[in-house]
């Protein structure tokens, strides 16, 4: 254990066990946060971003599980820890805010007093009047109007902005360690979101805590974050500092991500497009999850799953291709990364086997996306 | 500038407000919106949630009735029509919707929702030449022809949003409202469907009017722009205009909020908005944004400033921005 | 339905998506049959007991009405396998074809509740206003007048007959339909493919029927299976009072109520009756339960 991490996961794998086969929604993700840094997980919906950190938080439900795996906190093992001692330390030291406040929050108790309960469940020792001007207090770093007042409000007497806020100052009551913010602005406006993320960095700047942010707009990343993992099909596929990251971009999917963005100033006639969809998780294909849309796929990549490998100084990738045109095969070793995930594939390859029939329209329809902006593409 | 140009079209002073159920008290969604949509391009309207955009895009095309002003649509003033005298119109505009997961019927193939639209104005004569136009319909937005029979929930986002558009298509309408359609769609997907919103507006001579809220999409797509704020009007400009020099003070922050995928750019002087929007219940009395713009004085407390033109562009605010 | 489980179906939705499978109708059944074996095992006596009400006269060892006076009151042999009531009729033939009856009274009046119900439904939800209002007052009335007592002053009025009870017990079912299916247009009216429907210009009927009912039919199934049980109940009851079914036809309702007086002496003349009427209501409350944990998560009773 890194003394410097605040959390650091290892080889987690979480699957979900349904009736179609075995879903591996995260497949061997090792992550490190350290402290007081800002750190991005970006992936498009179904790459497991969200069943990552749920599993850090012990959110599971059935029919997903986490397999196997290490996540330790404060040099703190917390995987498989029993669910009153793992909500003991997530509500004090890890606090979580969601895309959604309005579902978060409790409609019928005032929002004060939710905030209130919050500490007071913490911290035993605290008064209630006390409690009550730390909420305030709390109420007024996060930039709510009128906080004294705002104590007695309902949420739905709030607007989507200060509902995320009252989210905010819930979760930096207890004074964490640890913030995971699952989308946290992505349901709100964009002067909001400006409002909220510059609210995040003033807070992390005041208290040093560590920041987990998954989102999946790159914009944000590149505003908020410190050190980026680009996460895809349940594994991460990209992972370097922020400014490395967008400078020398080394995975085809992370290239082709920042590329579809439309940008203000550009005035092609065309987006560049990643052909193709995101795969369904109960029939990956094999090799590379990435291969049947990736333009630099070849035989090899079709074969076998690449290992994570570092290509300069805390910058590695999941890919047999650099694009960086380095030879990689030598920085395998070196980069000392173990093999995760092969007893996984095997796992959903048993249950694929059933699913033949559907599996062959499943393949016809990556077909059919691929020659459908096959055109696309040579119009660029 | 605008002569040359053929209006397709045109609203003059619209309103459109909601009873909230309490007497003298009305929700103003739409207030007194006058533009011009050309034939064969592309406006956007941009505006944060709650701002009517969605409600005044379903105003103009009756699918929302107005409460005052009105709509000329090729020179008739369709806001006075009732559904009867508006069906042959009806078919002239479409609607693209924002949620993809929600705007087909989960319990029809897809055969049976693109064919909808053409049963339901008799084009074709037999089932059989119904079908036919729907394959072709299909193979036009990117879908493959074996998949007639699937149901919604066996695709992805990209692709039922593009089943929506074929649907949207299928009447050979003349003007489309876009309703925030790649807003619930993932950034390697969103790209696929931009990219054939424009191809399909060059192929069958479209005129779009494109709703969304981020403006580096609008960007991409939209030939002018009409900024909105709380139901008003605050700017419509040709789009290098306006990200080259916005005129309102509003335009100005929501460009300056987007989010840049570029850390280089990080430090950058950011204009960041306070406050929150004013309820639509209680307008203020003067300009819609004064309580959140940072130029506001004392003149736009008291009076509402009119839409105005300042060249080709036009503006609502009484201290337009100079550059 | 607490805040906790709203959460967990959104987060199960949520996990769907992720895992970007959705499951059908008929998959959802298979589902249920795998998980809920006490609704898989109702379906299938259900089944058992249709059949056995259709193939009535050919598995019957005697016919419906044939007494032999001799055999008299008799208890449970070989030959008579529930024994025999006080004109020596073979109760299990009885049963048979009051079987018959009895699941006829459950299945079409429901139906027809339903019919009646859905129309209702449909009307008030999308149109809404006065005509809402006038349709749901009728139900509310319909609602909080105990259903048996209607039910018998109907047949009072209409007098007792086979038909007119149909038609009593018809009346009573369509005013909970009628509000399942009003609230669900409700939404189902605000969604966005109705709205694509509207902006397309289809008409108000098609939009109703093409679409609105349809997406209906999850919540029908449960609330028809849920309703049988309860025909049947008020079927028993009323023919048990002497005012439903006529003798000599047979109903369970009426076997019991003739068994009454021998209830000391020969109990078996009414517990067969009344154990099976309790095994069908349980059947159909037990896979009414179980298809609505399939096919509704969201509808509460």
């Amino acid at each position: 254990m890194d003394n410097n991490n605040i959390l650091e996961i290892r080889g987690l794998k979480s699957y979900f066990f349904t009736e179609k086969g075995t879903a591996p929604a995260v497949d061997g993700v090792d992550i490190d946060i350290p402290k007081g840094q800002i750190v991005g997980l970006v992936g498009e919906s179904g790459c497991g971003k969200s069943m990552t950190v749920r599993s850090v938080m012990g959110l599971l439900k059935y029919p997903g599980r986490v397999v196997e795996g290490s996540i330790l906190f404060d040099g703190e093992e917390i995987a498989g820890l029993p669910e009153n001692k793992l909500r003991d330390i997530c509500g004090r030291d890890i606090s979580m805010i969601f895309q959604e406040p309005m579902t978060s929050l409790n409609p019928v108790v005032k929002v004060g007093k939710q905030v209130r309960e919050t500490l007071l469940v913490h911290n035993r020792g605290i008064s209630k009047t006390e409690a009550k001007a730390q909420v305030i207090e709390m109420f007024r770093k996060v930039g709510i109007p009128e906080p004294e007042k705002r104590y007695d409000s309902y949420p739905h007497q709030l607007s989507g902005g200060l509902r995320q806020r009252v989210m905010i100052a819930m979760a930096m009551i207890c004074k964490p360690k640890l913030l995971i913010a699952d989308e946290p602005t992505t349901a709100l406006d964009v002067t909001i979101e400006a409002q909220i993320l510059r609210l995040m960095k003033e807070l992390r700047d005041e208290t040093g805590m560590s920041v987990l942010l998954i989102t999946h707009n790159l914009g944000v990343v590149a505003e908020l974050c410190d050190y980026v993992y680009v996460m895809y099909a349940g594994k991460i596929v990209e992972q370097a500092e922020t400014f490395e990251l967008f400078d020398h971009t080394a995975h085809p999917y992370t290239k082709g991500l920042l590329s579809s963005i439309p940008r203000i100033g550009q005035t092609e006639e065309r987006l560049h497009t990643i052909p193709g969809v995101v795969p369904n998780l109960l029939h990956l294909p094999k090799g590379c999850a990435f291969c049947n849309r990736c333009e630099l796929a070849d035989k090899g990549c079709k074969g076998s799953s690449p290992e994570l490998i570092e290509i300069s100084p805390g910058h590695m990738i999941r890919c047999f291709k650099n694009a960086a045109g380095e030879a990689v095969a030598s920085d395998a070793s070196s980069a000392g990364v173990k093999a995760p995930g092969t007893g996984a594939s095997d796992k959903a390859a048993s249950g694929e086997a059933k699913k033949s029939e559907s599996e062959a329209a499943e393949a016809k329809a990556e077909a059919f996306d691929k020659a459908g902006h096959a055109g696309e593409e040579g119009a660029l | 500038m605008t002569n040359d140009k053929n209006v397709l079209l045109s609203a003059e002073h619209l309103y459109k407000s909601y009873d909230t159920g309490k007497k003298d008290k009305q929700i103003h969604a739409v207030s007194d919106v006058s533009l011009e949509i050309y034939k064969g391009e592309t406006l956007a309207l941009v505006g944060e949630s709650g701002c009517g955009k969605s409600t005044l895009g379903r105003t103009l095309i009756h699918m929302l009735p107005a409460s005052s002003g009105s709509i000329y649509y090729d020179g008739k003033d369709i806001a006075s029509m009732t559904d009867k005298e508006f069906r042959p119109y009806r078919r002239k505009m479409q609607m693209i919707f924002q949620d993809p997961y929600a705007s087909l019927d989960p319990r029809m193939t897809v055969r049976d929702i693109i064919a909808e639209p053409i049963e339901t104005y008799k084009l074709c004569k037999s089932r059989e030449e119904t079908t036919e136009m729907v394959l072709r319909l299909m193979d036009a937005v990117g879908i493959p022809g074996e998949f007639l029979q699937r149901y919604p929930h066996q695709f992805s986002g990209g692709q039922r949003q593009r089943i929506g558009i074929a649907r949207a298509i299928a009447l050979s309408p003349e003007l489309i409202i876009c309703d925030e359609p790649v807003s619930a769609l993932d950034v390697s997907v969103q790209s696929q469907v931009l990219n054939l919103l424009k191809d399909i507006q060059k192929i069958y001579d479209l005129t779009y009017l494109f709703i969304g809220h981020d403006l580096s999409v609008i960007n991409f797509v939209a030939d002018r722009v009409c900024v909105m704020f709380l139901g008003f009007v605050c700017e419509i400009s040709k789009k290098e205009e306006l990200y080259e020099s916005p005129l309102h003070p509003y335009t100005e922050f929501l460009l300056d909020a987007i989010p840049l995928a570029d850390p280089h750019r990080r430090k950058r002087e950011r204009k960041v908005l306070t406050g929150e929007i004013p309820s639509p219940v209680d307008l203020p009395k003067g300009c819609a944004f004064c309580t959140r713009c940072p130029y506001a004085t004392e003149e736009c407390r008291t009076t509402r400033p009119e839409l105005h033109s300042i060249g080709d562009r036009q503006v609502a605010c009484h201290h337009p921005l100079q550059n | 339905m607490s805040s906790q489980d709203m959460k967990d179906i959104k987060l199960n939705d949520e996990l769907q998506l992720e895992i970007g499978e959705r499951d059908g109708i008929r998959d959802k059944l298979k589902k249920m049959c795998r998980q809920n074996h006490l609704a898989a095992i109702s379906a299938i006596v259900i089944l058992i007991i249709i059949l056995m009400a259709v193939f009535a006269p050919v598995i019957a060892p005697y016919g419906e009405t044939e007494a032999i006076l001799i055999d008299r009151l008799q208890g449970p042999s070989m030959k008579h396998l529930l024994g025999t009531d006080e004109l020596g009729r073979d109760l299990f033939s009885r049963m048979l074809y009051g079987s018959r009856l009895s699941i006829a009274i459950g299945i079409l009046p429901s139906l027809i509740s339903l019919v009646i119900g859905v129309a209702a439904g449909l009307t008030a939800g999308y149109f809404g206003g006065k005509i809402d209002y006038v349709i749901m007052r009728i139900a509310d009335v319909m609602l909080s007048i105990p259903s048996l007592l209607l039910a018998m002053v109907v047949m009072y009025t209409l007098g007792t007959s086979t038909v007119n009870l149909f038609v009593a017990l018809s009346m009573t079912g369509w005013s909970s339909v009628a509000r399942v299916v009003r609230s669900q247009t409700l939404s189902i009216k605000e969604s966005e493919y109705v709205e694509a429907a509207r902006s397309i210009g289809v008409s108000r009927f098609k939009i109703m029927t093409r679409h609105i009912l349809p997406n209906c039919i999850p919540s029908l199934i449960v609330l028809f299976t849920l309703n049988v049980p309860s025909a049947i109940l008020s079927e028993s009851s009323l023919s048990f009072l002497g005012i439903g079914v006529r003798v000599p036809q047979a109903s369970w309702g009426l076997i019991v109520n003739q068994g009454r007086q021998f209830l000391f002496t020969q109990p078996w003349l009414c517990m067969a009756p009344c154990v099976a009427i309790m095994i069908v209501v349980l059947a159909f409350n037990f896979l009414g339960d179980g298809l609505r944990d399939v096919l509704d998560p969201y509808m509460q009773r």
